[in-house]
């Protein structure tokens, strides 16, 4: 009986130190854990790198298309900052205006990001077309604005 | 005895395993025939992901079970090593293989989802990555389990794999919340309600009832076969002593 309990509280504290190691680990690489900066990460702290990822929604009404056709201008933010996106390729099938993205890339002197990749990011709701309809014809359209 | 000794002892787990096994392997069955009939044809497409929502059917089950398999083999190796119960650490290791597939299904399948959805079908935010060490934790294990001659061995230096790895499990958990992740944050299991329609809903919860009873089924039969395999052995040496 003795044995057995200073085997469960040797496991126990272990276990607790593991953790505890494990947190101080990711607490410390917190910042390379972060998939994208938000427009606001970047504002406070700058760029982290000549090339980074950046998160946010698509600014409603921002999309433009370049007369070529291939070119995409659009505003990413985070309802607090703002930063102008230009891309030229094949957007995924989930972007859209209030939607949320990442884009890959780098930032000029001027503040503009030219993205070399697009990734659209799903939020976490699900729901029929009918019912998303519905929704939004009775004002309780809560979706899109926010993530 | 403690009911917990009874639930340990093999010969007791040879009779009551007999009766859960086809209860498991039916509701198993059942669960995922009409979950799958449900979600692949009877529920609506999704007003963002259009029909591509109908592979969540097939993966957050998968995920979430990945996680489950996972925590029940640390504590089944708690178990074995404080208890010193045998069946707990055969327990530990008919799991492994079951957790490790239902790991590899939630990786192929969110592979499937991403890239029509995200266009790319890898990333290496914090959920994906670290969904990719669990299903090297399982390989790890089971790999540790069956390096030793002496099955004893092995299955301690395992046992204490699986506990040290236990360390990943809240990390895939919450990956999602803690860090800016491509992955979106949980629907289901949220404080303010699942941000999910019901009609998606009832067919996700049946799926994860059917992966959840077939999981139980195959460890079952799994650790059925090996505590008759570790009674074969036995007889055997008892014979070659006696001749």
């Amino acid at each position: 009986m003795k044995r057995k309990h200073r085997r469960f509280l040797a496991l126990l504290g272990s276990m607790t130190l593991l953790g505890l190691a494990a947190a101080l680990i990711l607490g410390a690489f917190e910042d390379n854990l972060l998939f994208f900066y938000t427009p606001t990460q970047l504002a406070e702290k700058g760029p982290p790198g000549a090339r980074f990822r950046l998160g946010g929604l698509v600014e409603e009404g921002s999309v433009a298309k370049d007369a070529n056709g291939l070119t995409v201008r659009f505003r990413v933010t985070d309802l607090t900052n703002v930063v102008p996106v230009v891309y030229t390729g094949v957007l995924p099938d989930l972007f859209r205006e209030g939607q949320g993205v990442v884009v890959e890339g780098e930032i000029d002197g001027a503040g503009l990001f030219a993205a070399a990749a697009v990734l659209a990011k799903h939020d976490e709701n699900y729901m029929p077309k009918d019912v998303a309809e519905a929704l939004k014809a009775s004002g309780e359209w809560r979706g899109e604005e926010a993530e | 005895m403690s009911w917990w000794h009874r639930l340990a002892s093999p010969t007791r787990f040879m009779s009551y395993s007999a009766w859960v096994l086809p209860i498991a392997g039916w509701l198993a069955a059942g669960c995922i025939g009409v979950g799958l009939a449900l979600g692949l044809f009877a529920s609506p497409a999704d007003y963002q992901q259009g029909e591509t929502v109908r592979i969540m059917y097939v993966h957050v089950p998968a995920a979430w079970m990945a996680l489950f398999c996972y925590s029940a083999m640390a504590a089944s190796s708690a178990g074995y090593l404080i208890w010193k119960q045998p069946l707990a650490e055969l327990a530990t290791r008919a799991t492994a293989p079951v957790g490790a597939c239902f790991t590899a299904i939630a990786l192929v399948s969110g592979s499937l989802w991403g890239q029509p959805m995200w266009g790319t079908w890898w990333v290496w935010d914090a959920r994906l990555t670290s969904a990719l060490v669990l299903f090297f934790l399982y390989l790890g294990y089971m790999a540790l389990a069956e390096a030793f001659d002496d099955p004893t061995r092995g299955g301690k230096a395992a046992s204490i794999l699986a506990l040290v790895g236990f360390v990943n499990v809240p990390i895939v958990k919450f990956s999602v919340d803690w860090w800016n992740t491509l992955h979106q944050p949980a629907s289901v299991v949220k404080l303010d309600g699942p941000a999910i329609d019901p009609a998606m809903l009832v067919p996700l919860l049946l799926m994860a009832a059917g992966f959840t009873f077939y999981a139980v089924a195959v460890v079952i039969l799994r650790l059925r076969a090996m505590v008759l395999e570790r009674k074969i052995q036995a007889l055997q040496r008892q014979l070659a002593e006696a001749r």
